[in-house]
């Protein structure tokens, strides 16, 4: 096994590669035109002119500002919630419930969430509705500002509802490989409350564990274009939303001023993440004196009730969200403030249904064919890697790499890239655009899963006399049959939700269920954006179903497999 | 019966562990130098920790890359160390029955029957027979999670002596069996071993089974602490 056969080398090495090589050329491609750089639009020199450009734009710093801001703020304020929510419930049967409810969540694309929860809070939202008149006194929706506040604070609150679910989901996944009961019993038995016991003995290994995932939210918080488009201020927008728009604006010389504010995008997530670190630096430090201090808390009834209740509220209320999709979809004449339509009609999506072929087939093309060679690439590097091995740092790095980086710190020179070669707008193109982020996640999903695999079973199968080709594809797939199914229901959500990817590699002839909805969201026709949110959301909240249905079906006369 | 010839076959049927030394992190963890004969069963004890199972794996081909080994371990007149696997014909028996939980026992038996058998009838009636062999002929269909431990454990061996294995390795099998249990599965698994006349490995830190075995016993590893 030393020596490892070339073919075997290529295979394990094809999944990092699909992701490394265009994240690498398009970080090139990005910034060679920042400074002046694309001979296609006439750029021959190397300058600083794009710089020059990006900084004379009006209401900059308010945008990189913002950016920072929501970057930082959802990332701790999911945190909190998700850490609040382990410390008071770990070890309880509460825990095991919230990932059937939060698994689902996962499934949810970002737009359609931020959508729901747009529906909710807006001044003529379900909640006003279900408040007035009888406690606000309001006939008519009060004209204030909530969705696309100046501040971001609706923006922040969207993201939140979205990463908390994710976070406490990747706790779930680390938590196993911790001695949780044995340490509440000793922490208890010290005196310790239940949250102060996790939080001095638990919480920082815990978060090391889950700390390339809290980079990734502020990353992506940081940089997000499709909820800010929905949720997010507009006079300045954050810096991703200004810069898509450059990006797409038919003045071609604004892409250079574009790329310019990539590589400037890629500095504030930067700064947001060694901002992160300093903050990690005073929370350790807090911690540290209460831990000296002897701080106890046994009585903590009532904070572990909020712990708890949080994240089950933000959860509701994107479920609430959706609630509101379905009664927009559906209804008539519905004034201000009544809580229900007063009729009922299927008008929003006969009027839709003739254009929602097209980007629906496109999505479901991009998402069966994303997640199913992702899936193969990532099982062909987990088969081939040495048993027992722990992930190399660098194999670590590449795959948390489109996480961490600002989407439009590479996707805009993949997209010079994609024109240059011919390939926007095509299939092939957009499926690779997609794979990029389909393949972390199901490379996340997948190893720890792989790991758990009993690897006698294999030992046993080849000791029997079947081949190793015959071992694994008769034994080790089929026994993870439901791992496996589970984690191309998250790759196919991942490919469902692109919304910037599909936009600059699709070159706009390949428009998907999420480009349309966010194109959306800048008029006002709740009706139609209903009907593409709740459509948007239907694909992978089946896959989800199916995946996990379909083993309870499939096992039903195997008792250890449908466990 | 030409008493010559059979010792001749033998002594050819033998497994031959030759200078065999497995070390981790350049520390020798056992050195062994053994003919297991036909039918016979060597006993491996040492402490946990010592490296015994590294030995089956070793034999067994499946000795994680993290362990040097070097030695020549030659199995019926072959030297099968650097073989696949899958071509050493070394039937491995855990301390769990290890029966593939998404087939029924039918499945799982005639997964271990060679491809040499030919025809669905002629495998399939090979599977029952070796069914009402163990003692248990109405179980084929049953999916393996609902036997009883004794009832795996079984379906394990024959699992394994389907697959008409040249030697036996065996990892400790009888340790998650309760004491009567035990007694039973012991006989039935050396019984099957001397009527297969196979040389066979046990590795255990159990006296009773080793005096079971009736064969030669290596130690190895320091008693350490204890």
């Amino acid at each position: 096994m030393r020596q490892r056969a070339p073919l075997l080398l290529i295979s394990s090495g094809l999944a990092l590669a699909v992701i490394a090589l265009p994240v690498l050329a398009g970080l090139a491609g990005t910034v060679l035109p920042a400074f002046g750089y694309l001979p296609a639009l006439g750029g021959r020199t190397l300058s600083l002119e794009p710089f020059h450009d990006l900084l004379a734009t009006p209401g900059l710093n308010d945008s990189i500002r913002l950016s920072l801001v929501t970057g930082l703020a959802a990332a701790l304020i999911s945190l909190g919630l998700a850490g609040a929510f382990t410390a008071a419930a770990a070890g309880t049967p509460v825990f095991e419930r919230m990932r059937r409810l939060l698994a689902p969540l996962l499934a949810i694309p970002h737009a359609a969430a931020a959508f729901a929860f747009a529906f909710l809070i807006v001044p003529s939202g379900l909640i006003l509705r279900f408040l007035s008149p009888w406690a606000t006194g309001l006939q008519r929706p009060p004209d204030v500002l909530i969705v696309g506040d100046p501040a971001g604070l609706s923006l922040i609150a969207g993201l939140v509802l979205k990463e908390t679910p994710f976070l406490i989901l990747l706790i779930l996944a680390a938590l196993p490989q911790m001695p949780v009961a044995r340490s509440r019993q000793l922490a208890a038995s010290l005196g310790y409350g239940r949250m102060t016991g996790f939080v001095f003995l638990q919480w920082q290994p815990l978060y090391r564990q889950i700390r390339l995932g809290v980079l990734a939210v502020i990353a992506f918080s940081s940089s997000v274009i499709d909820v800010a488009l929905i949720l997010g201020p507009n006079l300045p927008a954050p810096l991703s939303v200004r810069l898509a728009q450059w990006m797409v604006d038919p003045d071609l010389s604004l892409r250079f001023t574009a790329s310019a504010g990539a590589i400037l995008q890629l500095a504030v997530t930067l700064a947001a993440i060694l901002l992160w670190v300093g903050l990690e630096r005073v929370g350790a430090t807090i911690l540290g004196v209460m831990r000296e201090r002897g701080l106890r808390l046994a009585r903590d009834r009532i904070p572990r009730a909020v712990a708890i209740g949080l994240p089950v509220a933000t959860a509701s209320f994107l479920i609430a969200g959706f609630l509101a999709l379905f009664l927009w979809c559906c209804a008539g004449f519905w004034p201000f403030p009544d809580t229900l339509p007063q009729d009922w009609t299927l008008r929003s999506w006969r009027t839709a249904w003739p254009r929602l072929g097209g980007p629906l087939a496109t999505t479901l093309i991009a998402a069966f064919a994303s997640a199913f060679i992702g899936m193969v690439l990532v099982v062909l590097r987990l088969a081939t890697r040495p048993v027992g091995r722990p992930a190399s740092v660098l194999s670590q790095g590449v795959m948390w790499l489109p996480l961490l980086l600002p989407q439009v710190g590479f996707l805009f020179g993949l997209q010079f890239l994609a024109i240059r070669t011919g390939t926007d707008g095509s299939y092939a193109a957009l499926i690779l655009s997609h794979l990029i982020f389909v393949l972390p996640y199901l490379m996340i999903t997948m190893q720890d899963a792989w790991a758990a695999f009993d690897p006698r079973y294999e030992r046993v199968a080849t000791a029997l006399g079947a081949s190793r080709l015959r071992a694994f594809f008769r034994v080790r797939l089929p026994m993870m049959m439901n791992a496996l199914l589970a984690a191309f229901a998250i790759g196919f959500a991942v490919s469902v939700g692109q919304y910037l990817s599909t936009v600059l590699i699709g070159a706009g002839r390949l428009p998907t269920l999420t480009t349309e909805a966010v194109a959306l969201a800048a008029g006002d026709n709740r009706r139609t954006i209903a009907v593409y949110a709740l459509l948007q959301t239907l694909p992978p909240l089946i896959l989800f179903a199916i995946a996990a249905i379909l083993p309870a079906l499939l096992w039903r006369n195997r008792r250890a497999m449908a466990a | 019966m030409d008493n010559g010839a059979r010792q001749g076959a033998k002594a050819d049927a033998s497994l031959d562990l030759r200078a065999v030394r497995i070390a981790l992190n350049g520390q020798a963890l056992l050195q062994l130098e053994h003919t297991v004969a036909p039918g016979e069963i060597l006993t491996v004890m040492g402490p946990s920790g010592s490296g015994k199972s590294s030995l089956l794996a070793y034999i067994g081909g499946f000795l994680d890359p993290a362990f040097t080994a070097r030695g020549e371990v030659w199995l019926g007149g072959r030297k099968i160390d650097g073989r696949p696997a899958s071509d050493r014909h070394c039937g491995l028996l855990f301390q769990d029955a290890l029966l593939f939980p998404h087939m029924n026992v039918g499945q799982n038996l005639a997964f271990a029957l060679p491809s040499a058998v030919r025809g669905r009838q002629t495998r399939q009636e090979e599977v029952r027979r070796v069914l009402r062999q163990i003692g248990l002929p109405d179980i084929e269909k049953r999916d393996p999670a609902t036997l009883s431990g004794g009832q795996k454990a079984r379906v394990a061996l024959a699992r394994t002596l389907l697959s008409r294995p040249d030697a036996m390795l065996l990892d400790e099998p009888f340790s998650s069996l309760d004491a009567d249990l035990r007694t039973a599965m012991r006989d039935l698994t050396f019984g099957a071993i001397r009527q297969a006349g196979i040389p066979a490995i046990l590795v255990t830190h159990d006296k009773v089974d080793a005096e079971a075995a009736r064969g030669p016993v290596v130690t190895i590893g320091e008693p350490g602490i204890a």
